[in-house]
């Protein structure tokens, strides 16, 4: 009896007496697995880059709006009630769960240079806005608590409003600013941003201290929405509905009336997105799966061309005494040691394609552990299910005719 | 002792769809005794490559009983047929059927490989079986780097590297020019009288048989003549 050690000599030597062909039919397997690998990695990239633009509209995000408000049978939208304080933020603040709390008070306002005038969104904000919406200044810097707490006239701009107000290039931090008339030291500039999904430029944006936007641009006491940010992404939940027991308590709303706020997450838009980042990924996997299929039949194409090329090859090893045992094994595990051997190589091509992607076309992606194993696995499977029916074949040629075989 | 071949009454039908049926061998009686040096000789047609497939194991008669080496060959399964084919029959064939692409040495290794015999034995049994033929510094060499005759000699170096019980040559002649022919039936003597190998060669040329010892004459499935080969034959 023959070992399995020397029946996978023998293939291995089969498969190299005849390397061109090899390295041919592995191709197949090799352009598959690359395939399944790069279009995974693609599809990891793409589920990873909307999880990041989620991300971006501020991690773990809850948002409170003030509710509407009925007078005299008319009821205002949201965001009609004049209801959410600075109190409210600094009493949500110390809520666990929470890391930080930003209010903003928005005004439309014109903003006036030497020469250059623009009406944009000017915000007020606390210092904690720029870790709430993960938005950092590219020059300068943002404003601290004490101008807050001073109500400073400090202003921080976005990058439209500079190339609105400071068309010729010049830099814009330490020159002045008129908001409403009211100047404003510019200390800082934001970085660009893009566009928000509903397709808002979110850099057409100014951003002052909230407590210069009350005293000096509103001169009220109310805020438009309180921006809140959870610790992570599993707080999100509590710290909403600890909000809400909070803020009723404080607005003095008993059960059974409506809130006069509301409180609000971006979980829902996450979802959705990586949900279509997920069937995009299922797509790719589904088309590399069927190159990996056609990899196989071809396999199977070639190893069938090789067990009638080598007949005379089969008859002599059953006339020395192989079993046909060993012959079905010899072919199998040729065919099996083509499609891992191709399933390896694509591995390889499959990893330097992801990589090439993410440098060149500056489009994230991933190579996961599991993909590479599975892409091994199937490539294995490939090569048993399509070696078999050729090795079967091979065994159970007829060692007479085969001899004879021209 | 124990004859090699003992045939007894073999028939051999091959059943053709839709034709009639095609009788190859006749009731054919045999008995081949260890050391014998044996030329089958016959027109084509006439049953003697039926017979020496039969001989071979590579195939099973219709009817009649056949004990190759003690063993009654139709009570073995396929398997069994196989271990013996590897560790007790030789082969030489006509178109040497040597692997392309591989060395003297791992051909002649071949069928120790498939008797499960240890690479360090096969190596110098290998070794010993190419030098027997005179091709040991041809070891490493590919068959289209050697010619006709050595290739054949390498061949025979691979049916006699298990010491069979028998060694099965089938027109082994054939392809080779008239010196190479008789170095290979010289060698096939050498063997025969050196190291008593039984040999069953099938030719259909007289010359080549005259080698042998014993020449058993097919016709129509049935043997119609056996007798010694004239002593001046003989190298």
């Amino acid at each position: 009896m023959i070992s399995l050690t020397q029946t996978l000599r023998l293939a291995l030597q089969a498969l190299v007496r005849n390397r061109s062909r090899s390295l041919l039919t592995m191709l197949g397997v090799v352009i598959g697995v690359a395939a399944v690998i790069v279009t995974v990695a693609i599809g990891t990239g793409a589920k990873t880059s909307v999880a990041n633009q989620i991300n971006g509209l501020g991690s773990n995000l809850v948002i409170v709006i003030p509710g509407s408000v009925q007078t005299s049978g008319a009821r205002t939208g949201l965001g009609g009630a004049s209801t959410l304080t600075v109190q409210d933020g600094l009493a949500i603040a110390k809520l666990p769960g929470v890391s930080a709390v930003s209010p903003s008070v928005t005004v439309r306002a014109q903003l006036v240079t030497g020469g250059q005038n623009w009406q944009t969104t000017v915000t007020g904000v606390a210092p904690t806005y720029t870790a709430v919406r993960s938005w950092d200044v590219s020059s300068g810097r943002f404003f601290s608590q004490t101008e807050t707490d001073e109500a400073a006239k400090v202003v921080v701009l976005g990058q439209t409003v500079v190339r609105q107000l400071f068309p010729d290039g010049s830099d814009p931090v330490g020159q002045t600013v008129l908001v409403r008339g009211v100047p404003f030291t510019v200390i800082g500039l934001l970085s660009a941003k893009g566009q928000s999904g509903a397709g808002q430029d979110q850099d057409d944006t100014a951003q002052i201290p909230y407590t210069s936007a009350l005293e000096r641009l509103t001169g009220g006491t109310t805020i438009s929405t309180l921006m809140v940010s959870a610790v992570d992404g599993d707080h999100i939940e509590s710290v909403q509905s600890q909000i809400t027991g909070l803020l009723e308590q404080r607005h003095g709303i008993v059960s059974g009336k409506a809130d006069d706020f509301q409180v609000r997450n971006l979980q829902d838009i996450a979802q959705a997105a990586s949900a279509t980042a997920s069937i995009l990924g299922l797509l790719l996997a589904a088309v590399a799966a069927v190159s990996l299929l056609v990899g196989g039949i071809g396999i199977m194409n070639i190893m069938l061309v090789s067990v009638t090329e080598r007949t005379r090859e089969i008859g002599l090893r059953v006339a020395l005494g192989a079993r046909s045992a060993a012959i079905l094994r010899q072919f199998l595990i040729e065919a099996v040691v083509l499609s891992t051997g191709g399933g390896a190589l694509g591995v390889v091509f499959g990893i330097a394609g992801a990589a090439s992607i993410a440098v060149f076309a500056h489009w994230p992606s991933s190579v996961s552990v599991s993909a590479v194993l599975l892409a091994l696995a199937f490539s294995a499977a490939v090569g048993v299910f399509f070696g078999y029916w050729p090795a079967r074949k091979a065994a159970m040629l007829d060692p007479i005719s085969a001899l004879r075989f021209e | 002792m124990t004859p090699v071949v003992e045939v007894h009454n073999l028939r051999k039908v091959y059943n053709i769809e839709g034709g009639e049926d095609v009788v190859a061998l006749r009731g054919v009686d045999l008995t081949i005794d260890p050391g014998e040096f044996v030329a089958v000789m016959g027109p084509s047609g006439s049953g003697k490559s039926t017979f020496m497939h039969i001989v071979g194991l590579l195939d099973r008669p219709t009817a009649g009983t056949y004990h190759f080496a003690g063993h009654e060959v139709s009570a073995l399964d396929a398997d069994a047929l196989a271990d013996l084919r590897s560790r007790a029959l030789g082969f030489v064939f006509q178109s040497y059927n040597l692997l392309p692409r591989t060395t003297a040495l791992e051909n002649v290794e071949l069928p120790m490989i498939y008797a499960g015999v240890r690479a360090k034995e096969r190596h110098s049994a290998a070794m010993e079986a190419l030098d027997a033929v005179g091709l040991a510094r041809y070891a490493q060499h590919q068959p289209n780097q050697l010619s006709g005759g050595q290739q054949q000699r390498v061949a025979i170096a691979r049916s006699i590297v298990n010491r069979p019980q028998l060694v099965l040559a089938d027109e082994p002649t054939g392809a080779l020019d008239t010196a190479s022919s008789e170095d290979v039936m010289a060698l096939f003597q050498r063997l025969n009288i050196e190291r008593g190998m039984t040999v069953m060669l099938v030719t259909h040329e007289a010359d080549v048989a005259a080698h042998a010892r014993r020449m058993v004459m097919f016709r129509d499935g049935n043997i119609v003549s056996d007798e010694p080969v004239r002593e001046k034959a003989l190298v």
